[in-house]
């Protein structure tokens, strides 16, 4: 079960369509040309970095390192979803919403995955912590992020119909249920359309990575399936805190709608 | 009775009023001179300083949404969170009975919420409020957007409110109006309001 090596004379090969690309965007004057480069190579730096970082940290398998990196790629995604927000929650709490249930559902997955699903042998082990935290929290990430942005752009947009509730004596969960729910189901979309494509109208990244490694394509099958549920699990999660987090940090405990805590970005 | 204190928010106020049950009292006032301020801070729906009782009843002491079943605001501009007319009214059956009373037709609730006009809105919000039964009703403009059929229907259901013991705080352009529906009349100027000679 080992993949074919590549040689770097290879990849300089492949790159070749790059540089395709950039002789053509020259001479089509697309003015895309330096992008590309840039962008080529910051590819070529970023995962030859993040290759030796991870061979680094196999080799001493050590679990405090694991975590640490964990909670690197976290702070990370929960940099990427503050500053994606067109509108934020005001203040410290701008940062909270999103990287408190992006944290707690990333974290509570994989160590489901770990000691209960897969099991390895030590169930730190970086081998598959790390691309499981990974893969969990590109779709967390997603979730918690798509979720934010469309309930807060609904409150600042929908203000006198939520006034309009709050004003009769709802409570405030019930004035913004309709745009909790619409929040929700924005976060949710993307993987219900993820899953119905799985096998037919894409082959997963990383099922296909195994196959290429030399597995057994029923046991790869097995493995992302595995993975969709937990992605399911996570991005449920991570949404519905950051949703009904956002939503708290709208309104107060006398159930008033707080626009005046919403920035624009 | 509606008992309002030292009410206070952004340099309006501080105000003071007291209302007896089934009195009406009607603000007049330029626009910006905090009206609708005052009337928002009376329902608890901004932050601010002072308060407010019924009766014997503070308001800090019973949650906001209870006050608010009592003391119900009503914005000029109303909201819409549902498809239909008639999800927005908590018992359809009293709503319709109010209907032909505000010149509405008999099947407006099934209709959705886009085939509204402003006046039918603004009616239809009165009547989502009313069903409710608050003991104070805080009417901003609201026959702002009704020809003089639709708005002489509203006051008569109005005084009927009235009648009942339900008390009303009027914010109107329309002098008349107040002066048709309560006698007591506030003029409101640069965050402060003053009583007005009859």
């Amino acid at each position: 079960m080992t993949a074919i090596s590549l040689g770097y004379g290879e990849l300089a090969l492949a790159s070749l369509l790059l540089w395709l690309n950039g002789a053509l965007s020259l001479g089509l004057g697309l003015g895309l040309e330096r992008q590309m480069l840039v962008a080529g190579v910051r590819m070529v730096v970023q995962l030859l970095l993040i290759g030796l970082i991870l061979r680094a940290l196999f080799a001493v398998s050590s679990p405090v390192l694991t975590g640490l990196a964990v909670l690197v790629m976290i702070a990370i995604a929960a940099s990427e979803v503050y500053a994606r927000q067109d509108r934020r929650v005001a203040g410290l709490s701008g940062f909270c919403v999103g990287a408190v249930p992006l944290m707690a559902a990333t974290v509570s997955v994989t160590l489901l995955a770990l000691l209960i699903e897969v099991g390895p042998d030590p169930w730190y082990d970086p081998r598959y912590t790390i691309p499981l935290a990974g893969m969990i929290l590109g779709s967390v990430m997603n979730g918690v992020s798509l979720g934010l942005s469309g309930l807060l752009a609904d409150a600042a947009r929908e203000r006198a119909a939520i006034e309009a509730q709050l004003a009769l004596g709802a409570p405030r969960f019930v004035a913004l249920r309709p745009f909790l729910r619409q929040a929700l189901r924005n976060a949710w979309i993307p993987l219900i359309n993820q899953m119905s494509a799985a096998g037919v109208v894409t082959l997963p990244g990383m099922m296909t990575g195994q196959i290429l490694a030399g597995m057994d394509p029923v046991e790869a099958v097995k493995y992302q399936i595995l993975i969709m549920f937990l992605l399911a699990g996570g991005t449920g999660l991570g949404a519905l805190g950051a949703v009904y987090g956002a939503a708290w940090r709208l309104t107060d405990e006398r159930h008033r709608l707080r626009l005046d805590r919403i920035n624009a970005g | 009775m509606l008992v309002v204190e030292r009410l206070q928010r952004l340099g309006f106020g501080p105000f003071e009023l007291t209302l007896a049950p089934g009195e009406c009292v009607g603000i007049a006032g330029p626009s910006g001179a905090g009206k609708s301020v005052f009337l928002r801070m009376i329902a608890d729906l901004d932050p601010h300083d002072g308060t407010a009782r019924l009766a014997d009843a503070a308001r800090e002491a019973m949650p906001a949404p209870a006050w608010r079943r009592l003391v119900t605001y009503l914005p000029a501009e109303s909201g819409w969170w549902a498809e239909t007319v008639g999800a927005h009214m908590t018992d359809s059956v009293r709503a319709r009975a109010l209907l032909p009373a505000l010149l509405l037709p008999d099947d407006v609730l099934s209709w959705p919420v886009t085939r509204l006009s402003t006046g039918e809105r603004q009616r239809l919000a009165l009547i989502r409020a009313l069903i409710q039964e608050p003991r104070v009703l805080l009417l901003d403009e609201p026959t702002s957007a009704l020809d003089p059929a639709a708005t002489a229907a509203v006051e008569t259901l109005l005084r009927q409110a009235l009648a009942r013991g339900t008390s009303l705080i009027l914010v109107s352009h329309d002098a008349h109006q107040t002066a048709r529906l309560g006698r007591r009349q506030l003029a409101m100027a640069a965050g402060q309001l003053h009583a007005v000679a009859p």
